[in-house]
C-alpha cells in the first residue's frame, strides 16, 4: 500500500530524513519508534505532505502512484490520515461543522454527492460513542481548551469518520493518562481491518502493548537502522536506544 | 471649481427649494457657516489620519439629482431582505422613492424626514430632536446645511416594531457623478423596540459619494439593534454619520459588515446618558483592491453601572487598507463600568495595510475597561491541519476567515441577514461551503 523509496527530507536547508525505506501492506500494523530528534515526526509530516519539508531525493508510492508531489488534501483525498502530535486549535470552527466539511470534501474529490443529513448525523454518534465522547464536545470549537486526551480522541474520532486506507498516529500517546490511553487505542483497535494499515510513531513502548504492531522499525538520525517484529519494541523499552548507537557504530568502524 | 466652492453655490440654489421661514433652517445656515470656515477634513486632523478623502473629492458632483430614475422592483430586489416581511424606505439618488416603499404610520412612524421637517404635527419632535447630538464636525455640519430627505422613523413608547424596516439609498446612472446628503431621524421611545437595516448600493460605475448622518435616540428600557451593510462598488464612497444616544436601561447594538466600496469612513459615536445601558458595535471588514474602510469609534459613559462591548474583525488582501480608531471615554462619576474593545485583523497579503489605534480615557477608579488589537496572518499550521483532513486550501482559508468572522456573525438577531451575509462573505472568497454558522 506504501513503499517509501529512498526518502531524504530537509526542512530549512537542514536534512532530517537521510535515505528511508519503507514498505507497508493492506492490514499491517507498523511501529517506527526512535529517540528524540531522530525524524519520526518529519516522516509523519512528510508522508502527510507539509509543504514545510523539501523532499530532495527519493520516492513515495501510495498504492503503487507517485505521490511526493500531490498536495496534503490530495493525499488525504486517497485515504491517508494524520493523528496530529499536537492537534491546532482552531477557535470558531465547531467539532461538527469541521467533520461534516471535511468529509463532503474527501466525497466531492471523488465526484460522489454531500453525505445527507441524517446518515452523517447517525455516523458522528456512533463514532463519537466509540471515542466515549459527550455530545456537549462535538459542538465546542474544534480543539479550543481541549485537554491532552480530548484532543487525542478527537483524532482519532476524525479517524474514524473518514475512514482511511492508511492512518499515521503520531505520538498519538502522549499526553494519554491511562484511561484515555486504551478508549484510544481501543479505538484505533477496532477500526482496523484488511484492508486497511496504520503506522505507529512512538517514542515509548506503552502504546504498543494496546496497539500491538507486526513489524518494529528504529529509526535513528534519519535513518531506519533496524527492523524486527513485535518483540522489538520490549527489547528497546528494557535496554534503551543506546545499545544501537553502539552497534552502528561497531557496524559502521 | 472646487468641490467645496461648488456646495457653498449649490446651498443659494437649495434655500431657493426649502422653507426659510423654518427654525430648521436657523440651523442649516449655522451649519453651512462652520463648513465654510473648516472645509473637507484633511489627514492632518488626528480623527482623519490614515484617510485621505483626496481621490474622491476631486470628481464634479452633482449635488442635485434631477429626479427619480424610472428603477423596478426587480433592480433591487437581491440588495433587499426580501424573504421576510418589513418596512421598507427607498430613495433613488436621493429622492424617495414611493413605488419601491412600504412606509407606515399605523402604530410607528416609518416615513420621510422631508415631511416631518415640513410638517406641523412634526414640529414638536423635530425640536426636540433634531441635531441635538451631532457633534460639530465639518462633514458633520456640511449633512446639516443641506439636510432634507432621509428616513425618519419614531417608535412610540412600549411599540414593539414586528417588522424590521429597511432603509435603502440607490444609486442610479442619471447623473455623471452625484453626491448625496441623507439625513435619517430614529427614535425608539421608552420601552420601544425596532430592528433596522441600512444600505448604500449603486446600480451605476459614476462616481457617487454620499455623506450621510443618523440620529438615534434610544429611550429609556427601549432596544435598538442596527444594521449596517457596506457592499458597494468600488467606485461609490461613503462617510457615514451615526450617533447614539441610550437613556437608562436601554440596549443599542451596531453591527456593520463592510464588505466593499470604494472609500468607507464610518463615525459611530454612542452617547450613554443614563444608568445600566448596554451598547454593542461590531463589525467585519473583508476587503480586496484597493478598497478602504476606516471605523472611528466611541462610547461615551457618562453613569455608572453601563457596560459597552466592541468588536471589530478586519480581512485585507492585495492593496486594502483597513482603519479601526476606537474610543473609549469614561467619566469620572461613570463607577462600575464594564467595557471592552477588541480589534483583531488579518493580512492576507504582504501589499495590505491595517492601523488599529485603541484610545481608552478612563477617568473613573473602580472599571473593568479592557483593550486588545491584534494584526496577523492566517495561520498556516491550522491551514495544513484543515488540508490534512481533505479541505482544499482554499476552502480551509475560507473557513478559517468565517470561523474568525463568526463571534460578529453570532449576534445577528436576523437569521436572513446573518444567512445572507454568509453567503456574500463565501461569494467573496469564491467558495461554496456546506456548513452552517
Amino acid at each position: 500500500m506504501l513503499k517509501i523509496k529512498n526518502l531524504h527530507a530537509s526542512v530549512e536547508g537542514e536534512m532530517i530524513l537521510k535515505g528511508i525505506n519503507l514498505e507497508i501492506n493492506p492490514g499491517e500494523v507498523h511501529a517506527i519508534m526512535g529517540p528524540n530528534g531522530s525524524g519520526k515526526s518529519t516522516l509523519a509530516s512528510v508522508i502527510a505532505g507539509n509543504e514545510d519539508f523539501e523532499v530532495t531525493d527519493g520516492d513515495i508510492l501510495f498504492e503503487k502512484a507517485n505521490i511526493s508531489e500531490l498536495s496534503p488534501e490530495e493525499r488525504a483525498h486517497k485515504g491517508i490520515f494524520l493523528s496530529f502530535q499536537y492537534p491546532v486549535e482552531i477557535p470558531g470552527v465547531s467539532v461538527t461543522n469541521f467533520i461534516k466539511t471535511s468529509i463532503n470534501q474527501v466525497r466531492k474529490s471523488r465526484g460522489q454527492k454531500d453525505m445527507p443529513a441524517n446518515e452523517m448525523l447517525k455516523k458522528i454518534r456512533e463514532k463519537s460513542a466509540l471515542l466515549e465522547m459527550d455530545r456537549k464536545f462535538l459542538s465546542r470549537s474544534l480543539n479550543e481548551g481541549f485537554s491532552g486526551g480530548e484532543k487525542k480522541r478527537n483524532e482519532i474520532f476524525q479517524m474514524a469518520m473518514l475512514e482511511p486506507k492508511l492512518a499515521i498516529l503520531d505520538e498519538t500517546d502522549s499526553g494519554l493518562d491511562i484511561d484515555a490511553l486504551r478508549i484510544v487505542s481501543d479505538g484505533v483497535n477496532r477500526l482496523r481491518t484488511k484492508e486497511n494499515a496504520t503506522l505507529v510513531i512512538t517514542h515509548y513502548q506503552r502504546l504498543l502493548d494496546y496497539v500491538v504492531p507486526d513489524v518494529v522499525h528504529v529509526l535513528m538520525n534519519g535513518k531506519i537502522v533496524k527492523t524486527g517484529g513485535k518483540e522489538l519494541a520490549k527489547e528497546l523499552e528494557e535496554k534503551g536506544y543506546d545499545w544501537l548507537k553502539e552497534e552502528r557504530a561497531e557496524m559502521s568502524s | 471649481m472646487e468641490l467645496k466652492d461648488k456646495l457653498m453655490s449649490s446651498y443659494l440654489a437649495f434655500e431657493e427649494q426649502v422653507d426659510l421661514e423654518n427654525d430648521i433652517h436657523d440651523v442649516r445656515n449655522k451649519a453651512i457657516k462652520f463648513f465654510e470656515q473648516t472645509g473637507f477634513p484633511t489627514k492632518k486632523l488626528e480623527a482623519w489620519k490614515y484617510t485621505s478623502l483626496n481621490s474622491i473629492l476631486k470628481e464634479d458632483y452633482s449635488i442635485f439629482p434631477k429626479k427619480e430614475d424610472a428603477i423596478d422592483y426587480k433592480d433591487i430586489k437581491k440588495y433587499l431582505i426580501h424573504d421576510i416581511d418589513t418596512y421598507t424606505i427607498v430613495f433613488v439618488d436621493g429622492i424617495y422613492s414611493s413605488h419601491l416603499s412600504r412606509t407606515t404610520h399605523d402604530k410607528l412612524d416609518a416615513c420621510l424626514m422631508s415631511s416631518a421637517l415640513d410638517k406641523e404635527k412634526y414640529k414638536p419632535v423635530i425640536d426636540k430632536y433634531f441635531n441635538k447630538i451631532v457633534p460639530e464636525e465639518s462633514m458633520t455640519a456640511l449633512n446639516t446645511a443641506f439636510a432634507k430627505e432621509g428616513a425618519y422613523i419614531r417608535i412610540p413608547k412600549n411599540v414593539v416594531a414586528e417588522k424590521p424596516i429597511q432603509v435603502m439609498n440607490f444609486f442610479t446612472s442619471n447623473e455623471a457623478a452625484l453626491m448625496v446628503q441623507p439625513r435619517n431621524l430614529i427614535i425608539a421611545e421608552d420601552g420601544a423596540h425596532v430592528q433596522i437595516i441600512e444600505r448604500h448600493q449603486s446600480l451605476t460605475e459614476h462616481p457617487i459619494l454620499t455623506n450621510s448622518v443618523t440620529e438615534v435616540y434610544v429611550g429609556k428600557n427601549a432596544e435598538v439593534d442596527y444594521y449596517k451593510i457596506q457592499n458597494d462598488k468600488t467606485t461609490s464612497s461613503l462617510i457615514d454619520n451615526t450617533f447614539i444616544k441610550q437613556e437608562r436601561d436601554s440596549k443599542c447594538s451596531m453591527h456593520t459588515f463592510s464588505l466593499g466600496g470604494k472609500i468607507t469612513r464610518n463615525n459611530l459615536k454612542f452617547f450613554q446618558q443614563g444608568e445600566n445601558c448596554n451598547s454593542v458595535l461590531k463589525g467585519v471588514t473583508i476587503l480586496e483592491g484597493k478598497q478602504h474602510v476606516d471605523h472611528n469609534t466611541l462610547v461615551h459613559h457618562t453613569q455608572p453601572n453601563c457596560e459597552s462591548h466592541q468588536d471589530y474583525k478586519g480581512i485585507f488582501s492585495e492593496k486594502s487598507v483597513g482603519v479601526f480608531n476606537g474610543n473609549v471615554l469614561v467619566d469620572r462619576v461613570a463607577q462600575k463600568t464594564n467595557a471592552f474593545q477588541s480589534n483583531n485583523n488579518i493580512l492576507i497579503d504582504d501589499t495590505a495595510t491595517c492601523n488599529s489605534k485603541p484610545q481608552l480615557e478612563i477617568f473613573a477608579d473602580d472599571v473593568k475597561c479592557s483593550h486588545g488589537c491584534t494584526i496577523g496572518q492566517l495561520d498556516n499550521e491550522a491551514l495544513y491541519y484543515l488540508r490534512t483532513r481533505g479541505i482544499p486550501k482554499k476552502e480551509a482559508r475560507a473557513l478559517m476567515m468565517f470561523a474568525f468572522a463568526n463571534n460578529v456573525l453570532s449576534s445577528v438577531k436576523i437569521p436572513e441577514i446573518k444567512k445572507r451575509i454568509t453567503k456574500q462573505i463565501a461569494l467573496k472568497l469564491g467558495v461554496e461551503l456546506g456548513f452552517n454558522l
